[in-house]
């Protein structure tokens, strides 16, 4: 596989949400507005490629019996810094994201990464790939972000397009499922015409 | 690569060295923060204030006294207009929460009015008990204009006039703890 195959497919062949579906937590609670999913998906992306390229560098030096420990000790340094960084530098995104940065630790896709591929590859293979699957997640959260919005608040990244109350339950959760399993079932639809 | 055994020591050892690093880094990347922080935090009590008392020309912040209570402390800050009292924001709290602490800033008028409300520091569940805070629903606002000495600052459900939130009774009592707090504090002080 080359490079750029490697740093595209996480766009859509083997993008994390819509055909691994990891991390989907995140995914259905943050993407209320455009705006909120473009900054969960950069802090995702962020701890991704840092992650990756931590693991793969030290990948050998870790016994397999305690891996995961390490890797969550890692990960959970990186999102603790993503944190502390933006309470201080963009306090407004850090309120509405709330407790879901802290959660980044747990998000499987950056777990998932560590194990499948970061433990596996070379450091710039592994710093490529995060950064692709990052941008995958992002693209994600950002389109279910934008459509949530656009039809449950009426505007896109903050601008309001109608006056007034738009279809109230796009902005709550059982509009997070429904518009993402019309998003799913469309990029599995497109993988297939692919194959 | 040839992996490391998975012996005692190695695991001990790779173990400590790793969260050793980790603790070294976040220890600066905690320095580097602390300030801008810092500074967040007196940024959006400054605002709280100015939310909840009528306009004021002096600087709330400097004209402050605090008083012990249950553990915790309540910070009163003064707001003046040509040297007159034109309100007081009390930083008042209660451990009752659902999600633990809750702070609020309560302003009350000279006349004892409670002014406006506005939500600190709290951890309610999303969606629930979250929407003791402005921006997720107007609960907050049935305090305003209120004459705590004719308007029982509790819920329904326990004898007083407070409308709880639906599903959210335990927040809902625990925010008027925290007002009641303020005001009895605010009462017993002014005396």
């Amino acid at each position: 596989m080359s490079q750029w195959q490697n740093f595209t497919k996480g766009f859509l062949k083997e993008n994390p949400v819509f055909i691994l579906l990891l991390g989907l937590c995140p995914t259905l609670g943050v993407t209320t507005t455009a705006i909120n999913g473009l900054g969960m998906g950069l802090a995702t992306t962020f701890v991704l490629v840092m992650s990756n390229i931590v693991i793969s560098l030290i990948k050998g030096l870790i016994p397999d019996k305690v891996r995961i420990p390490s890797f969550i000790v890692v990960i959970a340094a990186f999102v603790t810094v993503v944190d502390l960084v933006m309470a201080g530098y963009l306090p407004t995104l850090h309120e509405q994201l709330g407790i879901f940065i802290p959660l980044i630790v747990v998000n499987c896709i950056v777990l998932g990464r560590a194990e499948a591929f970061a433990s596996k590859n070379t450091f710039v293979t592994s710093m490529i790939d995060g950064f692709g699957m990052g941008l995958g997640f992002t693209l994600a959260v950002v389109t279910l972000g934008a459509i949530r919005e656009a039809l449950g608040a009426g505007a896109i990244f903050g601008f309001k397009f109608i006056s007034g109350d738009a279809i109230l339950i796009f902005a709550m959760a059982p509009g997070a499922f429904i518009v993402l399993g019309y998003l799913i079932a469309i990029v599995n639809k497109m993988n297939k015409g692919v194959k | 690569m040839a992996k490391n055994p998975s012996n005692f020591l190695n695991m001990v050892l790779t173990l400590f060295v790793i969260t050793f690093i980790s603790s070294a880094a976040l220890g600066f990347f905690y320095e580097q923060t602390k300030g801008p922080i810092a500074k967040v935090a007196l940024a959006k009590k400054t605002k709280a204030i100015a939310e909840v008392v009528p306009s004021f020309d002096n600087d709330p912040l400097k004209d402050t006294f605090t008083v012990d209570i249950d553990g915790e402390t309540l910070t009163f800050y003064r707001a003046t207009e040509n040297g007159k009292i034109v309100g007081t924001a009390i930083e008042t709290f209660t451990k009752n929460g659902f999600g633990g602490l809750i702070r609020l800033m309560v302003g009350l008028l000279p006349d004892n009015t409670i002014d406006n409300i506005v939500v600190v520091l709290a951890n309610e569940t999303p969606g629930l008990g979250d929407k003791i805070k402005k921006s997720k629903s107007n609960f907050s606002d049935q305090f305003n204009g209120k004459n705590p000495s004719s308007f029982k600052i509790a819920v329904r459900q326990d004898g007083g006039d407070v409308d709880a939130i639906t599903a959210a009774t335990i927040s809902s009592r625990a925010f008027c703890d925290a007002v009641e707090r303020a005001y009895t504090t605010y009462q017993k002080e002014m005396k």
